[in-house]
């Protein structure tokens, strides 16, 4: 655990990730740059939005902080240990500090695999924990994510798209991490649906006392959940700050243009289109 | 008048497990140069309506319409080859996934021009030339380059450019969209819904644009019919619908916005629902 409150639970220091591109009869091998020096920190119970477009390198860089695949080169720290998966592979128990949520619920769940089952493998593999307790740990959590305790014997065709992503939530949760990584967690889903995923997050944090990295592009999703937002383009992170002050005064060019995309609900903006269009037609 | 008019249009699905409603006494109507907007979440029956005007469903589906007109022209029981007149022509449509709906083996030049040499009767000079036009229409830099390119050599943004530039090739006026920038990153959406918008003002279409993003109906439509469940839950112009919703899933919808959440928690539908029901 953290000697301090305040230290980091994960820290990055210039990340970088190059991908080879394997050459052919007409063009030389090369390197990708996937992300070019990324520094970041997340405090305890904190949560970090990473707001990316597709090819920004966010998801690489959520994948490096999952500690699914090993940086090129840069320091990855966490609960200020240094980790080198490439170098020595990652304890059980730091596997269980750190978990992660995909996009795709239904591509992350074994379509022949029991949701029981599905919660209680990460306990098979990482723990000694006897058959019994495990399953207890698993109908308990099934209970925390909202679901039903009849769910526990279903398959997950049977399920819609909210429940799976509350499973793939449940059963990164079954190791008790304390850092979760969400990749678009509810990009996938309806706007109803999303709220009540966004709220059992928020629950959750609040009572594990979690750390997110939350991985988005959706800037209204991230405006609601996030403390601190780190903008990146291109595998660079162009801005990083808190969450009032960036989206109270963006900076960088992108963030203002990432900020001018993003199709506002506001009437008052409505009322100027539609004013706008009238005007048009007449003209 | 109306360009489309559909009155108590019902499509079932025969299954395994019995019969389906998927739309259920639906009015839809779109006048000439009109934005319509189709909002709801997946399972609403918002996009089995259109496909069932396009005449594009399986066989499993049941269609039943008191009335189904285009143009003051009944569309319900057209010929194949009646409808293929129409469907592409006069009427068309595109798709979510822009990669998906082009063929992968074919160039997109080769695409366009097929479309206007089938459906515009061109020569294969006149269909290039045509295509060119149509390619800096929607946007498409270096048009002669690209239209030798395969789909997988373009990016989403640039495919849907093209499927665009297909649907427009015959002046319909009547487009369809079909969730026209779900697969598109938020810069690119932008860029798609303006030339999507400024297309429709220059050729004075009518456009349905099916979603199920308030913020897309926000920034485009004049009119918007939200549907749930198979059923309209309620009609409004743009305006009126996002300044006082009348009815309580829209009430619910545009409150589970993250921009517009108030406290800490974002109200839920089922917690609209509830507190109706407490009412």
């Amino acid at each position: 655990m953290t000697a301090d409150a305040h230290s980091p639970v994960v820290e990055g220091r210039g990340i970088v990730q190059d991908y080879a591109v394997p050459g052919s009869l007409f063009a030389r091998a090369g390197k990708v740059r996937a992300l070019n020096g990324i520094d970041f920190a997340v405090e305890k119970g904190k949560t970090l939005a990473i707001v990316g477009e597709s090819g920004s390198g966010k998801s690489t860089l959520a994948r490096i902080i999952a500690l699914i695949d090993a940086p090129s080169s840069g320091e990855l720290r966490i609960d200020d240990h240094p980790v080198d998966i490439a170098r020595k592979r990652p304890s059980p128990a730091l596997r269980s500090k750190v978990q992660m949520v995909f996009q795709n619920p239904y591509g992350s769940l074994n379509p022949r695999q029991k949701i029981g089952n599905v919660l209680m493998e990460p306990l098979v593999i990482n723990t000694d924990m006897p058959a019994s307790e495990r399953r207890d740990r698993a109908e308990a959590m099934i209970k925390k994510v909202g679901l039903q305790p009849e769910h526990f014997n279903r398959y997950p065709h049977m399920f819609s798209g909210g429940q799976r992503q509350r499973i793939a939530i449940a059963r990164a949760l079954m190791l008790n991490p304390s850092l979760l990584v969400l990749d678009e967690p509810v990009s996938a889903l309806d706007l109803s649906v999303q709220a009540q995923v966004l709220n059992l997050l928020a629950d959750l944090q609040e009572e594990f006392e979690l750390t997110y990295v939350f991985v988005s592009h959706d800037l209204s999703v991230v405006r609601y959940i996030a403390d601190d937002v780190m903008v990146i383009s291109k595998g660079e992170a162009v801005e990083q700050g808190s969450r009032e002050a960036l989206f109270a005064d963006p900076q960088h060019p992108y963030t203002r243009a990432l900020f001018a995309a993003t199709p506002i609900t506001d009437v008052a903006a409505i009322r100027a289109r539609v004013a706008r269009r009238q005007a048009a037609r007449q003209g | 008048m109306a360009l489309l008019n559909i009155k108590n249009l019902t499509v079932k699905f025969a299954t395994a497990t019995g019969s389906f409603t998927a739309v259920d006494g639906i009015d839809v109507h779109v006048d000439r140069g009109e934005v319509l907007a189709i909002v709801g979440e997946s399972g609403s029956g918002k996009s089995v309506s259109m496909l069932a005007v396009m005449g594009l469903l399986p066989d499993t589906a049941t269609i039943t319409a008191d009335e189904m007109t285009y143009d003051g022209r009944d569309i319900s029981n057209l010929s194949a080859s009646e409808r293929r007149h129409l469907i592409g022509r006069e009427i068309t449509m595109i798709f979510q996934e822009p990669v998906a709906s082009l063929n992968p083996s074919f160039t997109v030049g080769f695409q366009i021009e097929e479309v206007l040499r089938l459906n515009l009767g061109l020569s294969r000079d006149d269909a290039r030339a045509r295509a060119l036009d149509l390619f800096r229409a929607v946007g498409i830099p270096e048009p002669e380059t690209k239209i030798n390119a395969y789909p997988h050599q373009m990016s989403g943004g640039q495919c849907q450019r093209v499927m665009i530039a297909i649907a427009i090739a015959s002046n319909p006026r009547l487009l369809i969209a079909d969730e026209p920038t779900t697969a598109l990153d938020v810069t690119i959406q932008k860029q798609i819904l303006d030339l999507l918008m400024k297309l429709q003002e220059d050729y004075g279409m009518a456009l349905i644009l099916i979603t199920h993003d308030m913020g897309v109906v926000a920034e485009t439509a004049d009119r918007v019919v939200v549907q749930y469940q198979g059923k309209k839950m309620e009609e409004a112009d743009v305006l009126s619908l996002f300044e006082a919703p009348q009815h309580p899933y829209t009430r619910a919808l545009l409150s589970a916005l993250p921009e517009n959440a108030t406290g800490d928690r974002l109200p839920t539908v089922s917690d609209f629902f509830a507190q109706e029901a407490a009412r």
